[in-house]
């Protein structure tokens, strides 16, 4: 049923016809009405049986879920920002352990210097700790993706992290249907655990691995998290059998079929980046733009297919490795350069790759300062060896003492 | 066969298990017990706390009717019990990280909660470092959210399984790779570090209590009482290391006796709060006879000896006998 709802309370919603048995809760901007909505539903009892857990931080939340998960309970925990990187630690263990945690990441800039607002670095700094990484390009998508996640995360044995831009989502009122609980039900069966703690069949979790097998231990983990490249369009398809609509995915193509230029985002931007596509389109533009729903693992065949013949592509990236490039222009710009499994999907030799830094703790990326960005491009203006900062204010710079290589980027 | 026999009456704290009725045997003394963590582990000669983590879980085990799982923090207990593809443990066990094991904890009796196995019971293991430092976030939390978990700090006063390095548990003058016989002030030093007993009973959780190696029937004792309550409780004991404080292997149990015997570690018992119980000083001795047994305090003793460092100490265990009544006479046995 559709309704007016906030994004937080939908995802909310979604989360407690998921039927989690444990929910451990702390306390960070933007996802606090995702929690708070929760916290109501098991005081009432509409979600039960489960277990409200408020930690004394996110690291504790984490942990509290990975217990939760190693005693064959579906365990659900959100956070953002600070908060993620406050359980850092947990992060890994999780996947490591192989407990199919599920948590919604509201997407939120890194300090310093302190900003409460969106971009992606939060998330960016933990892509390489063994989570699948799903991507939310709208509320319906976030709300779909994490009943989709319940059920990946419980198929593979693995934690997903469920990233929904802050404030830019979650905070926005907008109609959104949430499955209904027979829908769910019928996607999600009850957690059945692949190793769990019980006194009347006790294993150890968690031991000592030294060098003689730590290397396969981890090999195993990679080529497990590549299966979900597998099973993420199985699940995506089994939810549109199930609901009717077209939600999840590796990745999504829009417009791209003749296109030569192809802008690559992830997340809210995708709404204005296409907005921009049909204008410039009428304009007799040929341009598309290509959705990662899926950022861990990393599709590649699919990227590098929707990429085929495509003369240049533009990355938006919420956000950057300081020092470096970005982590989703670097891995696109890889995609481009390693060999294709068929010549079928080879892409143009050269194709160009401009890495884009945009949005940044919360400043918006307009249609305007997209098209302007497309225009600059492709008139030569946007130099591909040099990370490109979108919308720098440049007034805010003077008199800053820079670095001679950040005067040259002038 | 009498059940009132004076446990001390034969001057050592031992007591035969076959003067006694079934019912007040050990658990250890039990052929069926459950033996929780094996042998062929790979613990050091004369580990204190090896000795301590089975007979607390081989207690709750039976207290529980089998139905235990826990959860262990990194250090030592976790790194010489589980040498892929080793396990020493014959009960329901996971390890996630250092700081975390109370949180673990409180998810699994979360978990068991919500699925209606309440009856499984959950106990958390961690040494000195996982609980009074790194781990006291996560700890402080399970207290104050009441949580169902027995919690059980083996305090060898030291990070021990890093190298013996200072933890906010190692005491005064102690020698420690961080805090080296060297200055003025050689050693650990005094006026800081945690008391997590106290800290702990700030919480007014249910039950909190404190016991040695020395005194393994008392040990067991409190983990069965423990056991009988739900929400959080907390144990900790002293479990000397040899490694650590460079002491003889076989001089393990002597140790922690003498820990309390002169004082300076007090056995209690707490609820909600309040001191309900303690375990008098039976044969006070001065604190030397438990110093200069061990490496780590050896900087006070001999040609360059420290006495007045040894006094400060001996002072603090004065402290700790009349903060607890552990004796009535404040005399000290004179040392000969």
């Amino acid at each position: 049923m559709l309704r007016q709802v906030e994004g937080s309370r939908a995802v909310a919603d979604a989360v407690a016809r998921c039927r989690p048995q444990v929910i451990a809760a702390y306390p960070i901007s933007p996802q606090t009405h995702i929690v708070e909505a929760l916290s109501d539903l098991v005081r009432t009892g509409e979600l039960a049986p489960c277990e409200y857990l408020m930690v004394e931080s996110e690291f504790g939340a984490l942990s509290a879920c990975i217990g939760a998960s190693a005693a064959g309970a579906r365990a659900y925990t959100a956070t953002a920002s600070q908060g993620l990187l406050f359980m850092a630690e947990a992060i890994p263990n999780a996947s490591g352990l192989g407990l199919p945690v599920v948590m919604t990441v509201a997407n939120r800039a890194i300090g310093a210097p302190i900003n409460i607002w969106n971009d992606h670095s939060d998330a960016m700094s933990q892509r390489d700790a063994g989570w699948i990484q799903l991507f939310a390009e709208s509320n319906q998508e976030a709300v779909d993706l994490h009943v989709q996640a319940f059920v990946l995360a419980e198929r593979l044995s693995l934690p997903v992290m469920v990233c929904m831009d802050g404030f830019v989502l979650t905070h926005a009122v907008e109609e959104v249907d949430v499955p209904e609980q027979d829908v769910v039900d019928s996607l999600l069966p009850p957690f059945v655990p692949r190793q769990v703690l019980d006194p009347a069949a006790p294993v150890t979790i968690g031991a000592m691995v030294g060098p003689e097998a730590f290397t396969e231990v981890k090999y195993l983990a990679a080529v497990q998290q590549l299966r979900a490249l597998e099973e993420i369009p199985v699940v995506a398809e089994e939810f549109t059998r199930a609901t009717g609509r077209t939600s999840g995915g590796l990745v999504s193509r829009y417009r791209t079929d003749d296109a030569e230029t192809v802008v690559v985002a992830m997340g809210s931007v995708l709404g204005s980046v296409k907005d921009v596509v049909d204008e410039l389109r009428e304009d007799g533009v040929r341009i598309g733009a290509v959705t990662v729903t899926c950022f861990r693992p990393w599709p590649t065949d699919e990227v590098r297919e929707a990429l085929a013949g495509v003369e240049r592509v533009i990355v938006l990236n919420r956000a950057f490795s300081v020092g470096s490039g970005t982590m989703l222009g670097q891995d696109v710009r890889l995609t481009l350069t390693t060999r294709a499994p068929s010549p079928a999907t080879v892409p143009a030799p050269a194709t160009v790759v401009h890495d884009v830094v945009a949005g940044l703790g919360g400043r918006p990326v307009t249609r305007d300062s997209i098209r302007a960005l497309v225009a600059a491009v492709l008139g030569g203006e946007v130099d591909p060896d040099r990370l490109h900062f979108l919308d720098l204010d440049r007034s805010l710079l003077e008199g800053e003492d820079l670095t001679p290589a950040a005067k040259d980027a002038r | 066969m009498t059940t009132d026999l004076k446990l001390y009456q034969i001057g050592t704290f031992a007591a035969g298990n076959r003067l006694l009725d079934p019912d007040e045997r050990s658990v250890q003394a039990d052929p069926g017990r459950a033996n929780a963590i094996t042998s062929g582990h790979r613990a050091c000669q004369g580990c204190g706390e090896a000795l301590g983590a089975r007979f607390v879980l081989d207690a709750a085990i039976r207290a529980a009717g089998g139905d235990i799982v826990t959860a262990n923090a990194t250090g030592c207990l976790e790194v010489f019990s589980t040498p892929y593809p080793e396990s020493a443990w014959q009960l329901a066990w996971v390890h996630s990280l250092f700081g975390n094991v109370a949180a673990v904890a409180s998810g699994i009796a979360a978990a068991l909660k919500a699925q209606g196995r309440e009856h499984v019971r959950v106990v958390a293991q961690a040494g000195d470092g996982g609980t009074v430092d790194i781990g006291l976030g996560c700890l402080s939390g399970m207290f104050e959210r009441n949580d169902d978990v027995l919690f059980v700090c083996y305090d060898n006063q030291g990070y021990m399984n890093t190298g013996v390095q200072r933890s906010g548990a190692t005491p005064p003058a102690a020698r420690t790779a961080t805090t080296k016989p060297v200055g003025a002030e050689p050693g650990n030093v005094f006026g800081q570090g945690k008391d997590l007993p106290r800290i702990a009973m700030a919480h007014e959780i249910p039950y909190v209590a404190t016991a040695t190696v020395a005194d393994l029937r008392d040990l067991e004792r409190k983990v069965e009482k423990a056991m009988s309550m739900h929400g959080a409780r907390y144990l900790h004991v002293l479990v000397p290391c040899p490694l650590g404080w460079a002491s003889a292997s076989q001089d393990t149990i002597r140790l922690a006796r003498l820990a309390t015997q002169s004082g300076l570690f007090p056995v209690f018992e707490a609820e909600h709060g309040v001191v309900t119980a303690t375990t008098p000083i039976r044969q006070r001795v001065p604190v030397e006879d438990y110093l200069v047994l061990q490496g780590r305090f050896s900087h006070l003793f001999g040609e360059h000896g420290r006495p007045d460092v040894v006094a400060r100490i001996q002072a603090g265990a004065d402290h700790n006998i009349a903060r607890y009544a552990l004796a009535p006479d404040p005399e000290v046995v004179p040392h000969d």
